[in-house]
């Protein structure tokens, strides 16, 4: 699935440990979620959205 | 940023707690596998009580590590806990039908020598490291 969430971290200049930190998960995740290798369960993407103050649709894209 | 920091630091901390915990009840579960397997032939020879106590105290020991496992995968991020799970599924599947084979060539004499369940498990520690390497590379 794709996702803006490495140009939304890099907007607000996090790396990926700080954005971790945030949503308590590894840093292997938030790689994994950036590069699409990982599509996260809705209770994340839920915490994704809620800490960019986002829709989680406007975050990530389920289209192909 | 820095309480998200302080966090991440707190996880971290409780992620290696867990793991430090499962290493120790692993070690205390091999010495008392040991102690088990040898203690008969080494120290008290053939005193049924003491080796039936060292039995029991293996089992309460490997209890303790199995409760280590389940806290230490608890603690994982919910990426980890798959990759980890799949990883367990493999070899527990590998467990079955190699054993199972392993079991059938001893009893068709295929093998010259008996089918001891050590050999199972080196299988079940082999696969499940092999799986777990490949899962982290493929999430990587």
């Amino acid at each position: 699935m794709k996702n803006r969430l490495k140009v939304l971290r890099a907007e607000r200049d996090w790396t990926q440990a700080d954005l971790a930190s945030a949503l308590d998960v590894s840093r292997q995740t938030v790689n994994a979620i950036e590069t699409g290798k990982y599509d996260p369960s809705l209770p994340l993407a839920f915490s994704i959205a809620r800490l960019f103050d986002r829709q989680i649709e406007e975050i990530f894209d389920d289209e192909e | 940023m820095n309480r998200n920091k302080e966090k991440s630091n707190e996880w971290e901390k409780r992620a290696r707690v867990k793991t430090i915990s499962l290493a120790i009840w692993t070690v205390l579960w091999v010495i008392s596998v040991a102690l088990a397997a040898f203690g008969h032939e080494l120290f008290w020879g053939s005193n049924e009580l003491i080796n039936v106590l060292v039995i029991l105290l293996n089992f309460g020991i490997g209890i303790g590590m199995i409760m280590a496992n389940i806290k230490h995968l608890r603690e994982m991020d919910e990426m980890l806990q798959k990759v980890h799970l799949e990883a367990m599924g493999i070899s527990l599947g590998l467990a079955v039908v190699g054993g199972i084979s392993y079991s059938m060539l001893d009893a068709t004499n295929v093998i010259p020598f008996d089918a001891e369940i050590s050999g199972v498990i080196v299988l079940i520690g082999l696969s499940y490291f092999i799986s777990l390497l490949i899962n982290l590379r493929r999430y990587k």
